[in-house]
């Protein structure tokens, strides 16, 4: 199903048209309206009557976080106070969060952008759809909830946590589709299989899960632990929340909305933008909002763009799975590493759990690499040689994905603390011991 | 005759060992033998229980790798020689032991040694043939 047409299954031109005509509007709207940008945009020496055609937009300065950090809290709001009738807040782990407003045209394309999500997942009208994503600050939960009331479909705001108040209400509310972060949809397959609840029994059809990367076997896992079929939606606070894109049942890539949202991908060295098909930063230009605008802001997301033809019907330009975010990645013993790729080792060993720990620290001017993983919970051990190998097997599709090595330690099931957001994976004591 | 032996594995932190040997008093299940065979980082604790498919359920549904392992409950003279006797004939017939513990259990004036061997029929065919006697888990509890 298809939500909007017209927009998501556009020729090129009609698409590039669209494109630059928001675009212009935007880069005058922010010229005018945000001073720290036009800051940028004189020193630049580039003006909004510059921008003739989509391929000016390089011309453009970027944003970053620390632009919004040092323009805490409406430093870059471009809408007059009394326009603004909702406020989001990133999580903002370090430091101050970052605020972002929405006008009532905000919200409404914002609603419109998740509404082809659930059309993309099947879900319409008829659907009871169960979102057990954070409400609040943070945009996962009331932003998805938006377009699940824009299909029409009866919304249950459960919020996040509480695994077995949202298994009785999959169960009594019969939900076909249940959306929150991949960790914690393990989290509640792990419940259902815990109470002893096949799947098959339940009326859900689908999932949407995102707010943190995720790997193909964490997927399967879903989909076998739900009995789902699972999609990906994407989105950032910065730029709006949940449904910038979303996979299709083709599953390949996910589609963004590229009427809002301009994609690019960048060299994070060079900040030169990079050929479709190569990895590289994320930049997104939004080409709609009028309460927060952001112009190729660098989301620190590594991914790559698709144009081929995807055989769902859209034409949208699709993004490739985040393969990680600059910020998540460790560099260990100087190598780079990012925990999707320990995801993606352990995902092929049936003998462990996707709940893992990462323990970085330093000892002796050394960093030391500890992963902690829970076996799988019917595993049967009765011999130290069986454990061992596990072990040296392990290390080696380690060692093969990364270049490096690691201290593997295996936990009893159940052991490591469970995610109802997004899972904390990783330990960096060495952040902790810098300021000593 | 086998017995069943419950397996479990134990990840070596401070108290993981206690939070199992509490879940087995609460039950109130008795250890009947008991040996762990450790690693710098995990263990692995063998013991043999009252039920054993009970045991494994129980420590399962506590998030324990637990499980089921056939074993070889032999019952020897308490003096010297007395295992010897056992292993020579596993020997003369070429079964491997895997693992062996001794018990705290007597069976009158004899002691009982649990082990794990390769082709446990085979062994149990060869001991009980030699005139070594077997013990199960109904044994130890008299």
């Amino acid at each position: 199903m298809i939500w909007n047409r017209e927009i998501e299954c556009a020729d090129r031109e009609t698409m590039r048209a669209i494109q630059l005509e928001r675009l212009q509007k935007t880069v005058k709207h922010e010229y005018d309206n945000v001073a720290p940008y036009r800051k940028k945009m004189d020193e630049a020496g580039v003006k909004p009557e510059d921008i003739k055609t989509l391929e000016d937009i390089s011309k453009l300065p970027f944003t970053t976080k620390e632009d919004l950090a040092q323009n805490y809290p409406k430093g870059m709001f471009a809408a007059k106070d009394e326009d603004i009738v909702r406020v989001h807040s990133s999580s903002g782990t370090t430091g101050k969060p970052k605020i972002v407003g929405y006008t009532r045209n905000d919200l409404k394309l914002w609603g419109e952008c998740v509404a082809r999500a659930f059309a993309c997942a099947g879900q319409d009208k008829n659907s009871v759809i169960q979102i057990a994503y954070g409400y609040g600050l943070f945009t996962g939960g009331i932003g998805v909830h938006m377009g699940a009331e824009t299909i029409g479909a009866t919304t249950i705001p459960m919020s996040s946590g509480n695994t077995k108040k949202q298994i009785m209400f999959m169960k009594d509310m019969k939900s076909t589709a249940f959306c929150c972060t991949p960790s914690y949809a393990l989290t509640v397959a792990e419940g259902l299989a815990k109470e002893g609840v096949d799947p098959s029994e339940l009326s859900l059809r689908a999932g949407i899960f995102g707010a943190e990367p995720w790997t193909e076997g964490m997927r399967e896992n879903i989909e076998k632990g739900l009995g789902i079929k699972a999609y990906d939606i994407y989105g950032l606070t910065e730029i709006m929340g949940p449904g910038v894109a979303v996979s299709c049942d083709a599953h390949s890539g996910m589609h963004i909305q590229e009427d809002w949202f301009y994609p690019e991908i960048i060299d994070p060295d060079t900040l030169e933008p990079l050929p479709d098909g190569e990895i590289g930063e994320l930049v997104f230009t939004t080409l709609g909002k009028e309460g927060f605008p952001m112009i190729r802001y660098r989301t620190r997301d590594l991914c790559y763009l698709m144009r081929d033809k995807c055989e769902c019907g859209r034409t949208t330009v699709r993004m490739g799975k985040i393969l990680g975010r600059t910020d998540d990645m460790l560099i260990i013993r100087g190598v780079n590493v990012f925990p999707s790729q320990i995801e993606e080792v352990l995902s092929k060993f049936s003998e462990l759990t996707l709940n893992y720990m990462i323990y970085v620290g330093r000892e002796n001017n050394k960093d030391t690499f500890d992963l902690e993983v829970e076996l799988a919970p019917g595993l049967e051990i009765d011999d130290i040689a069986f454990v061992e190998g596990l072990r040296r097997k392990l290390d080696h599709s380690l060692r093969d994905m990364l270049g490096i090595g690691c201290n593997v330690r295996f936990l009893n099931a159940d052991t490591l603390p469970r995610s109802e957001g997004k899972a904390v994976r990783v330990k960096d004591s060495r952040k902790l011991m810098e300021g000593k | 005759m086998l017995i069943k032996q419950v397996s479990v594995f134990v990840e070596n932190t401070t108290g993981r060992l206690h939070k199992l040997a509490k879940i087995l008093a609460d039950a109130n299940i008795d250890i009947i033998a008991a040996t762990i065979a450790e690693t710098t980082d995990f263990g692995i604790l063998r013991c043999i229980l009252p039920d054993p498919q009970a045991g494994v359920e129980l420590l399962k549904s506590k998030g324990f790798n637990a499980s089921l392992t056939d074993v070889i409950a032999v019952s020897i003279e308490d003096k010297v020689g007395g295992f010897d006797v056992v292993l020579a004939e596993l020997a003369e017939a070429q079964i491997a032991v895997k693992y062996i513990y001794s018990t705290v259990k007597t069976a009158g004036d004899n002691a009982v040694i649990v082990m794990k061997t390769a082709e446990p029929e085979r062994a149990i065919e060869v001991l009980t043939s030699n005139g070594i006697k077997l013990v199960t888990i109904a044994d130890f509890m008299e």
